[in-house]
């Protein structure tokens, strides 16, 4: 076989690897894999975003430790390194495709939905032996997991057999033969690897997703994740296709820049995602439905002037009178479906915290916007919110300063 | 004992704007770069935060951002029969200290240097004839010529998207520009930034005169700006707090806004803060430089080698580490011998101020928002009979009309108390200021050297500067501020206070940042101490950047000629690694 061959016949293989993968079943392998494996492992783990949550701020990369607040205490990620004795060097595919598929450790422990299971079980078999494959090339940190401070009964991993029970719906992702392929690959992107509802889904008192409802919008952490289906004002009806892949591919598009947690999403996961996955993933979310549209009442007349003097002291500079920013550098702040999402914190915590946007290889500046935490207080962070959200066409629910008071007090004792 | 590290290709002494752009072009060359910076770690946010940057008293008046002389000074004298004392506080010119370097706290005033001023001694002895020159006066070509100049000019204009007017382009006049420009390939990045009151009357006043006003060329954006390495600049929102003060929403060009974003993320490329370099080492010949020594802010000392050395400090400071160094022969005033603190330079400036009789609105400003003219800067006007060579530029700037600093009150104003209070109420929103901004010649007894007595926190010998304005400076002022004058009585006005500046150079108040020279660049080794690509004669592995090697002032801002020579040495370097000998053989 002369190299051209050899060449045209392994692009052929990756090629239709990627292509077939969804309908892999499950069949034994070695633990010997091709380098096209750990190549494709390693685009998995980036569209999973499995670095971000296993590596503990300033920590060392895929060594775990980072907190994770949930409603129900504080969880700690896995050191998911190939350290023999700390990490999963010792793991089989098989202990690790159990992980992934039913939240079960090597052991048989139960792990915590705060690793997405619910939704990497929708993987198949070859995409989890890749990332498995890709994961064993790293190199390996000695670093013992740090286990969850959880309110009881929380506290009792038994509990989560129950959960599981009720909530985990374990199973490959079943392409609907009556879309694309296109729409079938977005589909698994997002419910499968993507685990995009782990925050964009609404979520039960028990923190199982709403899956009849998905990607309407649900807290992530402290904020509020928007609605991804259609919604004219908080939805993405107004964002086209391409709109969608330029926001995932490089943080910013002209109705947004990526803030909050989807800074930090865009940053290590999406940007690396191909031009076909991107406009996949794009296909899939403008078909979701969006919740019913609510109609909130204007907000006092009071109240709109008081924001709208704060807003012209401290933020027309960037975001311009006619709250349109700067087209490349400052995000709109009108016609949002951020700004009118459904819950304000978001548009909260950035305006308390500040806000970096991704630093992508498109988009390499990161541009950011300070913190007005120390500078407005309460009742002028909701009278500014409240503005924002209903000024210039603008329409969504009255932001009180209890609100900014309880998303303060939480940000102040999250983790840094 | 110094601890010994392991070797780099290049080291870079400061992280100001020419390191950064050094660090740049060569990591892109494939090169591993590490810049060492004396001061801290600095980025718009959260250190240049809206919330808190418009501080003028922590800033402007408290200098939080400069240079700390309680670390790093100098001592001054106009003469050589003279003590020189230590300066305690910042007056005449503020250096930085930080990432970014001055960089970071500039007004953005981003000029070319006309092609007569590279050719300045050439020019004025065939103009004027050789007897124009007096004796002590020491200026020399720079070896480098404008139209060489004109890629890496444009390269730096792309890079800070300059927001102006050509008033060249390949030798075609524009209407609007500056007529007296060089010629420029294309015209600059962004359009000129929006005018205030006062800019507008200077324009109409200036033209009603005979002169040539044209909007100044900005480091402010206009417009938001993509710049040529992809990052994105934001627009600037006439906040009027430019100089002195970090930008906080990326429209003043800096390092940070412009070049980190990129720089930063490169594998080949690191940095270190809080290092001072104290030491640029040499091997046993003395002609080959080993790397630098630096001592970190636990006072510990390290050594760190390299192969190539490039001084990126500010232009004092490159000359005071080549002297404690004991790199080039230092200058001697007597025999008129050595280079290394030979032509330090300084820039002349003098004001009129204007209470006009329209309503102005003077808080609405930008670093470099101002009109200018540009007749009677270098050689653009004939000197015959003019008593100096040389010239400046007469400018309209509404940098800020901040409350402290920046009330430009009628003559015979009291300057406290419920006087200065009523004066202010009825006149602040009626006054205005031109600046001329005179170039300054260098001369046998203009220099720097060690100061005999007083030492820097690391036991080394403080600089000592000793300089004054000569008869040359002072008759190209009188004749400058006369044409400001005459400017403006052409403006409406209710009075007019014309304040020349005269008599000796005083160290205290502030006047420019911008000093020059020291290890001037030239043709020749006897009168400069790097050739034309900013490489040293002695050790040719090491170069020196900045205004550093200006071997005279002009009569601009610098940084724009700073920026060009910058990318102008690092096209030689990339030569000069392929093939390590000096690039200019004499």
């Amino acid at each position: 076989m002369n190299a051209r061959v050899a060449v045209a016949f392994l692009l052929t293989a990756i090629c239709a690897g990627t292509a077939i993968s969804a309908q892999q079943v499950y069949a034994p392998q070695k633990p010997h894999h091709t380098w096209g494996d750990i190549e494709r492992g390693k685009y998995l783990a980036r569209a999973g975003d499995c670095e971000s949550c296993h590596t503990a701020l300033g920590g060392k990369p895929w060594a775990g430790g980072r907190a994770v607040p949930t409603p129900f205490g504080m969880v700690y990620s896995m050191n998911i390194t190939p350290d023999k004795d700390t990490g999963i060097g010792a793991w089989s595919s098989e202990d690790f495709y159990r992980a992934m598929h039913e939240g079960i450790d090597r052991e048989g422990k139960r792990l915590y939905p705060a690793f997405p299971y619910p939704w990497y079980t929708h993987v198949p078999r070859g995409d989890v032996d890749a990332i498995k494959a890709y994961l064993d090339t790293l190199k390996p940190v000695r670093q013992v997991d740090r286990q969850p401070e959880l309110h009881w009964p929380f506290s009792m991993r038994s509990m989560l057999a129950i959960w599981d029970k009720l909530y985990l719906h374990p199973g490959q992702f079943m392409p609907d033969p009556k879309q694309s392929a296109q729409w079938n690959r977005g589909a698994y992107l997002v419910e499968g690897p993507g685990h995009c509802g782990a925050c964009h889904t609404d979520k039960n008192f028990l923190g199982a997703p709403d899956r009849k409802n998905p990607m309407q919008g649900g807290f992530a952490e402290h904020v509020f994740a928007p609605n991804l289906g259609a919604g004219e004002r908080d939805g993405l009806s107004g964002w086209s296709e391409k709109d969608i892949a330029q926001y995932l591919g490089s943080g910013i598009n002209a109705h947004a820049i990526a803030a909050g947690p989807m800074a930090e999403v865009v940053q290590q996961s999406t940007q690396y995602l191909t031009q076909d996955d991107l406009q996949a993933v794009a296909v899939y979310l403008k078909s979701l439905a969006g919740p019913e549209a609510s109609q909130p009442r204007m907000p006092h007349r009071d109240t709109m002037s008081e924001g709208q003097a704060l807003y012209v002291d401290n933020c027309a500079g960037c975001h311009m009178d006619g709250g349109e920013g700067l087209a490349n550098a400052f995000p709109p702040l009108r016609e949002s479906s951020a700004i009118q999402a459904a819950e304000p914190q978001l548009l909260i915590a950035v305006i308390l915290q500040g806000a970096k946007s991704p630093a992508t290889k498109a988009k390499p500046s990161g541009l950011a916007m300070p913190a007005f935490g120390d500078k407005l207080d309460d009742v002028e962070v909701a009278a500014l919110t409240t503005y924002i959200r209903n000024e210039w066409g603008n329409r969504a629910a009255t932001v009180s300063e209890h609100d900014v008071s309880k998303l303060r007090g939480t940000l102040a004792s999250a983790p840094q | 004992m110094a601890k010994k590290l392991p070797e780099v290709e290049v080291v870079l002494v400061g992280f100001g704007w020419t390191a950064s752009i050094i660090a740049q072009e060569l990591t892109d060359a494939g090169m591993q770069v590490l810049a060492l910076e004396r001061g801290g770690w600095r980025d718009t946010v959260p250190d240049f935060s809206v919330t808190h940057i418009q501080d003028e008293l922590r800033y402007a008046v408290r200098k939080e951002i400069f240079e700390q002389t309680a670390r790093q000074t100098l001592t001054f004298r106009n003469r050589v029969d003279q003590l020189a004392l230590p300066m305690r506080h910042l007056g005449s010119f503020n250096p930085a200290s930080g990432v970014g370097g001055a960089g970071v706290h500039w007004n953005g005033q981003n000029w070319r240097f006309l092609p007569t001023d590279f050719v300045i001694r050439t020019q004025t002895e065939q103009r004027y004839g050789k007897k124009m020159i007096p004796d002590d006066m020491t200026i020399q070509d720079w070896g480098v010529t404008y139209d060489e100049l004109e890629p890496y000019y444009d390269k730096f204009e792309y890079l800070c998207g300059i927001s102006g007017q050509a008033g060249n382009i390949n030798g075609q006049l524009q209407p609007g520009g500056n007529p007296f420009e060089g010629p420029r390939k294309r015209d600059y990045p962004l359009p000129p930034l929006k005018r205030c009151a006062a800019t507008v009357l200077f324009d109409k006043a200036a033209r009603e005169v005979g002169l040539h006003p044209f909007p100044a060329p900005a480091a402010n954006t206009s417009k938001p700006y993509l710049n040529s390495l992809g990052v994105q600049m934001g627009q600037c929102t006439y906040c009027g707090y430019c100089e002195w003060f970090g930008c906080a929403n990326y429209s003043k060009a800096s390092p940070q806004s412009t070049i980190l974003p990129v720089l930063l993320k490169k594998p080949n490329f690191s940095f270190r803060t809080h290092c001072a370099v104290t030491r640029i080492n040499t091997d046993g010949t003395g002609k080959h430089a080993t790397g630098v020594t630096y001592v970190d802010q636990d006072g510990k000392e390290f050594e760190q080698p390299a192969r190539m050395v490039v001084l990126c400090a500010f232009a004092q400071h490159n000359v005071h580490l080549l002297l404690v160094s004991k790199i080039g022969a230092p200058y001697d005033p007597a025999s008129g011998n050595g280079v290394v603190g030979r032509n330090y330079a300084y820039q002349l400036s003098s004001t009129v101020n204007v209470t006009c009789k329209e309503l102005l609105n003077p808080f609405m400003g930008a670093g470099a928002l101002g009109q200018v003219v540009d007749d009677f800067n270098g050689d653009n006007f004939d000197h015959t009979d003019k008593g100096f060579i040389a010239g400046g530029y007469i400018a309209l700037w509404n940098t800020g009309g901040r409350p402290i600093l920046q009330e430009y009150l009628p003559k015979g104003s009291p300057k406290w108390g419920s006087g200065w209070k009523k004066s202010v109420h009825e006149d602040y929103l009626y006054s205005t200021h031109m600046q001329c901004h005179g170039a300054v010649m260098s001369y046998r007894d203009n220099y720097l050297d060690l100061d005999p007595t007083y030492k820097d926190e690391y036991g080394n010998p403080l600089l000592r500067l000793t300089f004054t304005f000569k008869q040359n400076e002072h008759a190209m002022t009188k004749f400058l501020t006369d044409q400001a004058t005459r400017i403006a009585q052409a403006i409406p006005n209710r009075g007019i206070n014309s304040k020349p500046r005269s008599g000796d150079y005083s160290i205290v108040p502030y006047q420019t940042t911008h000093n020059t020279g020291g290890a001037a660049m030239g043709d020749d080794p006897r009168t400069s101490f790097v050739n034309r690509y900013l490489q040293s004669w002695d050790v040719p592995n090491l170069w020196v950047m900045g205004s550093t090697v200006f071997p005279q002032n002009a009569g601009y801002n610098p940084t724009g000629t700073v920026g060009a020579l910058a990318f102008w040495a690092a096209e030689a370097m990339k030569r000069y690694v392929r093939d390590p000998q000096p690039l200019v053989q004499v």
